[in-house]
């Protein structure tokens, strides 16, 4: 193709996503929307699936039988998550062993937050009302994505987010209005999970590499720090309620904006997980890659079976 | 307690969900695919699930004002009532699906005995249950074919579970008082008269899978009578943890 005709391609393509066309696998696309895009959804794809980790370990400690069965619902749902965001990434002409490798050998990121552990109980609950109260905000917006499969999944993945964020407010709820000793529980979640909450929206608008391009393709249509902002505007009231409190001194609501001020984030610490460095990167990433390795076999066997079922078939019809 | 064999034998039914349950959970995130890991999170659901029922009904006959909760968390080893099969460890995939498959097998055909009870509230938990464990007797056998006819290594592997778990079978038979005196009410399952098919089925599956089936004929059991393996304690310790450590509360 000539680079006359790739720019005419090009521009018809720009064109339609200005029309809030949605742009489906086998359409052209730039390769550059094809590599943002895979780098995108299979960061949230591993997201979702190393996100199991942190409250898969609460199953086995669950306090009543009731969460036991919500927990696993809930991890399973993300398992499912992971599923279709790896579908609609493979429609991009990528399969799911070579996105793996990619997470395996550290080159594709998933959501630093998942890099904390989880110390107690009520950390199931703060996951539920922060983690996934924030990713519902960076979520909401793709489900008007201009990738067809993306955007699609999106609105499956964000009805079931808003469930688990109310069951892990609720969890917070019940905590609070409990003993001293499980709101004392509630505050400390609350203590580790804050800042580290504010950090999942990426860095500052100034530091940030991909919003100008996001925006343009709607990969993207808040800024990182609106989205911020929308986050504590949200949850600050939400705290409150709970009766426990943001372990922020700056936090406060400004008459004049309409919205909270909130202090400084610790870029530092926030650049340090990134990197590999945050509490459980390495055990995280060990653990992903030990189920992969250790379930080769499992893997072997069932494409050896599907082989030899198919060879019978071939042998009867013959 | 007016109803205590009745009480005693739910629980005998029960405890082999929940332990099952408990066991499936630890693996939730790390399957050997996303897919497997999927079903597997759901067989325990589901089980966790049946074991709700068993015990609000048991907690409803009791006149201490007991709930499901302190039923699952709060006895001490020797009151759980599972057969020793399902508190057996997830040693690797292989394991853990024998134990399923040898599990499931007879669940199956208890259920579907149970349906006949006299007892209206277990007819009821047994036909929700009796579609759900269909589907894990499925999943069950058909990687007990894929394991058994796919690899040299997974060949080699499952056999290895089969080999070791195949004496903790026979238990799923042992009738225990409760059970003796619920089958004589109408409410119970005779559960020698299953242990033909069952083994017929075990044995069908596993020639399918090219797999031996143990000549082996010495067989352990206690569970039922809460007499548990060594891992037994492990297990409820961490089911237990927090209903032991933070007593009295509402979660």
């Amino acid at each position: 193709m000539s680079d006359a005709e790739v720019k005419n391609l090009e521009a018809l393509f720009e064109a339609r996503i200005a029309r809030d066309e949605k742009i489906e696998p086998k359409d052209w696309m730039p390769e550059k929307y094809r590599k943002t895009h895979i780098r995108q959804i299979s960061q949230h794809a591993h997201s979702e699936i190393v996100g199991m980790l942190p409250e898969g370990n609460w199953i086995t400690r669950a306090p009543s039988l009731r969460r036991k069965a919500a927990l696993l619902a809930k991890v399973q749902d993300e398992a499912g998550h992971g599923l279709y965001l790896y579908a609609a990434c493979e429609t991009l002409g990528i399969s799911r062993e070579e996105l793996y490798e990619q997470l395996h050998s550290g080159k594709a990121k998933y959501s630093s937050i998942f890099n904390y552990p989880t110390l107690t109980w009520a950390d199931m609950g703060a996951i539920g009302w922060l983690v996934d109260g924030a990713a519902i905000i960076n979520q909401v917006p793709l489900c008007n994505t201009s990738f067809g499969p993306y955007a699609r999944a999106m609105v499956r993945v964000c009805k079931e987010e808003s469930f688990h964020q109310r069951q892990g407010y609720e969890i917070m709820l019940t905590l609070c209005n409990g003993t001293e000793e499980q709101k004392a529980m509630a505050q400390d979640a609350l203590n580790r999970w804050w800042w580290p909450s504010l950090m999942m929206f990426g860095p500052t608008d100034a530091e940030s590499t991909h919003t100008e391009q996001s925006m343009k393709w709607k990969l993207k249509r808040k800024t990182n720090d609106e989205l911020r902002q929308q986050f504590v505007d949200q949850t600050a009231p939400q705290a409150d309620i709970l009766g426990i409190t943001i372990p922020d001194p700056e936090l406060k609501f400004n008459e004049d904006t309409g919205h909270y001020d909130f202090g400084p984030i610790d870029w530092d610490e926030f650049w340090q997980v990134v990197k590999g460095h945050g509490p459980c990167n390495k055990e995280r990433l060990e653990a992903r890659v030990n189920a992969w390795e250790g379930g080769a076999w499992v893997r072997d066997a069932a494409m050896a079976y599907a082989e030899k079922q198919e060879h019978k078939k071939v042998a009867k019809a013959s | 307690m007016k109803q205590d064999t009745l009480y005693q034998y739910i629980l005998g039914i029960a405890d082999n969900s929940l332990i099952l349950g408990q066991r499936l959970g630890e693996l939730c995130g790390h399957g050997p695919t996303l897919e497997t890991d999927i079903a597997i999170t759901n067989i325990s659901l589901d089980l966790i699930g049946q074991t709700r029922s068993y015990y609000q009904y048991a907690a409803g006959l009791s006149d201490e004002g007991i709930t499901e909760d302190d039923i699952a968390f709060l006895r001490k080893e020797r009151e759980y009532r599972n057969v020793l099969l399902v508190e057996q460890p997830n040693t690797h995939f292989g394991y853990v699906m024998v134990r399923q498959f040898f599990f499931d097998v007879f669940h199956l055909l208890f259920l579907k005995e149970l349906q006949q009870s006299a007892d209206e509230t277990l007819v009821a938990i047994a036909n929700k249950a009796v579609k759900e464990v269909g589907y894990h007797q499925r999943f069950s056998s058909d990687w007990i074919k894929r394991l058994g006819d796919g690899t040299e290594e997974s060949h080699q592997k499952v056999q290895e579970a089969v080999n070791d778990l195949w004496r903790y079978t026979d238990e799923l038979f042992y009738m225990t008082e409760a059970d003796k005196a619920m089958f004589n009410n109408d409410i119970g399952v005779d559960l020698s008269h299953l242990k033909d098919t069952y083994y017929e089925t075990i044995t069908t599956v596993l020639s399918d899978a090219t797999l031996a089936v143990p000549d082996n004929t010495y067989f352990q059991k206690g569970g039922k009578d809460g007499i548990h393996t060594e891992h037994m304690g492990y297990l409820l310790s961490d089911l237990q943890y927090m209903q032991r450590t933070y007593p009295n509360m509402n979660w």
